[in-house]
């Protein structure tokens, strides 16, 4: 069920309409049906995949809580036990725990890794096989179950921070699977951490007028920046991608200039909707996005860009890798060998390329995925490297924080993003070097002026449309950074306020790009 | 405090229906100045007076051959045509139904090529046949039989969410009708003058098989069965169209179903000596449809065969109804009177020559 489908809009009236009419107590099942009912809808198979992942990972939570307790009863009823025997038995019992959170881990990212990688891994194998002349291996049909990449990273927060003794597991599996299964987030996150959704998630919510027309106001915000620009965007980007034998040269940079927009759009529009919908139902759902174009560094982007991804692995396996034993021994060997200056960043390195391999891959499972993460890991460690050299730069030229520089600043950020989501764009390393560079050699700026633009799939009207759009997103970037844009719009006079409420409603029923003649498109991070 | 509010609401949904409706006039297709045909469904329900002797139902082949005014004129008969541009037998079934809901004519006529298409055929025609009718569960019936897979049963009762991409392509026609149109047809019939002889046509392929489809069936007696409950007499007609070819075996098919259900059934290709149609000067487009002249002789012909066969009172004397159809009469020979001069001065008819329009 698409979030821009008609069904989408009956079923979450519906659920809206309900929530707010039986008991509250009941409020957070209704959820659990509701979540499960979405889910159904995207296949019965599917649903099989997301229990096995909540009742594994309930049962390791609820027996990791147990060895905790029982080493606390342990100690407490033995007091008279010597330190040695105490420390014996604590890693015992840590070893136990270690154990079962092993085992849930590799058997529940086995199943992603399985499901998502096994034909990446067979492809790889085959091109070897082919290399020596040999028969290739069959590849497997496993249909991805929706959202399983965002479940599962949530679930695995959930359990190494019950491992971690961060709080105690939920006791009712029915709550458990709620936080795992919460239906707004499924298809494209944020990946929730469980301390933060449970304080409103199980709460119990009387309709209140303001948070829910702030909630309503956020998902229209959401549906416009999906269907009228993404959505609308995407048969250009499309037109050119898909045909790089036609269009190289300026229309690379075109449509990766026009990728960066529809990703923005389409993604941040589909966290907007989640997050609109959960504050209608009194939920709150973490921020994922701060305003990630007015990066002045990739560093700084990747702050602001998917923060939930972001945060998820750093905590989950920058952290944990860092001080890991292997890691510390490499620490120790390379300080012994280099020196402290370089050995003390080796395995900084090593962990930051190990994540951004990770996030990568996690993109989608090819090459091109792969290649992306690593160079935004590389680009980010060099940019460190040069930090003196800027530093000396800046203290010769006096440039920075001044709006020139900083305006340079952002452009250089999002050009080399953009730059790097060719790799996205194209899916095929080889071919997105080869535009990449087609750029600087096959450069016709005429394009831009003879009217080539229009060959793209959209008409001027979809063009004017676009520019308005561009700077609606612009202009509302901008006021949101001296607060919510919806409190200021909330204190203008009713006649103001109505009036913006009432011009988005019709501009995305007017303008949206939807219904025959244009493509049902799936939000781009539902395929991660 | 709270009532203010409560008024405040009321107030913007108001507001927002309004500006809805408003908006949805405008971006829906008018149909006035090309597809024409487009209008025909829609007018039925601004007619006064709507209590006939005779209600066609059908596709091309009624609306474009048979004139209800020659009928009235001829034999004193009322009739309307309730048909739209391929309108298959579910939207034929459905409107018949609908306008059941209006007046109870003696007589229904069906025309029965549609038979031969079993599955929706064209998103297009389904808006035609369908967008005309007021909101009701037979409409919404309707779109549900007759949607292609891409279509939404939604964007029949909020119209606007299918043409909402009409916005960048709208017309001073839009502009100019968007809160009342022209009426474009005479009792569903829509004229043309123009005349295109009969050159040949493409030799008939042997089907694989002929049997009309078990969905038609269905429809097919839905419809015998509406018309024996409202104790109308169905008339089955296969109209005097030489294209798309009408098969033996189809026409068999409708001998046995008629017999079978005590129907009386009229394949017209059987009578055209005796309608006297020449297919050189009563065809506009060689031998699909019929022109003015063509309609007027078929009608001339089909009164007397309903006259002979149903007892159709001779209204003629009814001195409202007179003076209802003497307006109706004064119209129709006002557009005839246009389109001759309309081919005299362009060689065409400007509402059915899209392209040639355009480019003048």
């Amino acid at each position: 069920m698409l979030f821009t489908s008609y069904e989408f809009i009956f079923f979450l009236c519906l659920l809206i309409g309900l929530y707010y009419i039986i008991p509250k107590r009941f409020q957070w099942q209704l959820l659990l049906i509701s979540s499960f009912v979405f889910y159904y809808f995207s296949g019965w198979s599917n649903l099989l995949y997301i229990s096995v992942t909540i009742v594994s990972t309930y049962f390791v939570s609820i027996k990791l809580n147990g060895l905790t307790k029982k080493q606390k009863a342990y100690l407490k009823e033995n007091r008279d036990l010597s330190r040695e025997e105490k420390k014996v038995y604590k890693e015992k019992i840590k070893s136990k725990r270690w154990g079962w959170l092993l085992l849930c881990l590799i058997f529940n990212l086995g199943i992603l890794a399985v499901i998502k990688y096994t034909n990446f891994a067979l492809s790889n194998i085959n091109s070897i096989l082919t290399l020596f002349k040999m028969n290739e291996i069959s590849y497997v049909n496993l249909l991805l179950p929706m959202g399983i990449s965002f479940y599962t990273f949530q679930s695995m927060s959930y359990i190494i921070d019950v491992y971690r003794e961060k709080y105690e597991p939920e006791r009712n599996i029915g709550k458990m699977a709620l936080f795992v299964s919460f239906f707004p987030q499924l298809i494209q996150g944020p990946i929730s951490r469980f301390d933060d959704l449970s304080k409103t998630l199980y709460k119990e919510h009387s309709f209140n007028a303001k948070t829910f027309s702030f909630g309503f106001q956020r998902v229209l915000w959401g549906y416009f920046k999906k269907m009228v620009i993404a959505d609308r965007i995407i048969t250009a980007v499309l037109t050119i991608t898909k045909n790089p034998d036609t269009y190289d040269g300026i229309y690379v940079f075109i449509g990766m200039l026009f990728y960066a927009l529809q990703l923005y759009a389409d993604f941040t529009g589909g966290i907007d909707i989640t997050i609109g919908i959960a504050q209608m139902l009194g939920i709150e759902v973490k921020e994922n996005f701060i305003r990630p174009y007015f990066s002045k560094s990739i560093t700084e982007y990747w702050r602001r860009w998917h923060i939930s991804m972001g945060t998820w692995f750093k905590d989950y396996v920058f952290y944990p890798l860092s001080v890991s034993k292997p890691m510390l021994n490499i620490s120790r060997s390379s300080r012994a060998r280099f020196g402290d200056k370089v050995g003390k960043r080796l395995p900084v390195y090593l962990s930051t390329l190990i994540v951004w391999f990770t996030t990568g891959i996690w993109h989608g499972s090819s090459w091109n995925f792969i290649v992306w993460g690593l160079l935004n890991g590389v680009i980010i460690l060099i940019s460190q490297e040069f930090d003196p050299l800027y530093a000396r730069f800046h203290e010769r030229f006096k440039v920075k924080g001044t709006f020139g520089f900083r305006l340079f600043q952002v452009i250089r950020t999002v050009l080399l993003l953009s730059s790097l989501r060719i790799l996205d764009c194209y899916r095929d390393v080889g071919v997105s070097f080869r535009m990449f560079v087609s750029m600087f050699t096959k450069l016709d700026i005429g394009v831009l002026f003879n009217g080539s633009l229009l060959d793209l799939g959209l008409d001027v009207s979809d063009y004017i449309v676009l520019v308005i759009g561009v700077i609606i997103l612009i202009g509302f970037s901008l006021l949101q950074r001296s607060g919510s844009v919806r409190e200021k719009i909330a204190n203008k006079r009713p006649v103001l306020r109505y009036s913006v409420y009432i011009l988005l409603f019709f501009s995305i029923l007017i303008l949206g790009a939807y219904g025959i003649g244009f493509d049902s498109n799936q939000f781009i991070y539902n395929q991660f | 405090m709270k009532n203010k509010k409560i008024i405040s609401i009321l107030i913007i949904f108001l507001i927002i229906a309004g500006l809805y409706v408003l908006l949805q006039s405008l971006l829906m297709p008018k149909y006035m100045t090309k597809i024409v045909e487009g209008a025909l469904i829609s007018e039925y329900y601004h007619e006064k007076n709507k209590d006939h002797d005779v209600i066609f139902i059908g596709d091309c082949e009624v609306y474009e051959n048979f004139s209800p005014i020659t009928l009235w004129e001829e034999y004193g008969i009322t009739s309307y045509i309730r048909g739209s541009a391929q309108q298959l037998i579910w939207h034929s079934y459905y409107l018949l139904e609908d306008t059941l809901k209006y007046e109870k004519p003696d007589v229904v006529v069906f025309s029965v090529l549609s038979m031969m298409y079993d599955e929706p055929q064209n998103e297009a025609y389904n808006r035609m046949s369908i967008d005309g009718m007021p909101l009701s569960l037979t409409k919404l019936r309707s779109a549900k039989a007759a949607m292609m897979p891409e279509e939404d049963l939604i964007t029949y009762v909020f119209p606007l969410l299918r043409y909402h991409s009409r916005w960048n392509e709208l017309s001073e026609e839009d502009f100019k009708y968007w809160f009342k149109k022209d009426q474009i047809a005479h009792n569903g019939y829509l004229m043309r003058v123009d005349a295109k002889p009969v050159d040949t046509f493409p030799k008939p392929r042997a089907l694989a098989d002929y049997k009309f489809g078990d969905i038609c069936y269905e429809y097919l007696d839905k419809m015998t069965q509406l018309c024996k409950d409202n104790d109308i007499e169905l008339v089955l007609l296969k109209a005097p169209s030489l294209y798309p070819h009408w098969y033996d075996e189809w026409d068999e098919q409708m001998v046995d179903y008629a017999a079978k259900n005590d129907l009386l059934y009229i394949n017209l290709l059987d009578y055209l000596d005796e309608m006297g149609l020449d297919f050189n000067t009563d065809t506009y487009d060689a031998g699909l449809h019929l022109n003015l002249a063509g309609a007027e002789k078929t009608s001339v012909f089909f009164g007397k065969y309903l006259k002979d066969n149903f007892n159709l009172i001779d209204k003629r004397n009814d001195p409202e109804l007179k003076a209802l159809w003497d307006d109706k009469s004064a119209y129709y020979y006002n557009m005839e009177q246009e389109q001759y001069q309309e081919l005299e001065e362009y060689g065409y008819l400007l509402k059915f020559n899209l392209k040639r329009t355009e480019e003048k």
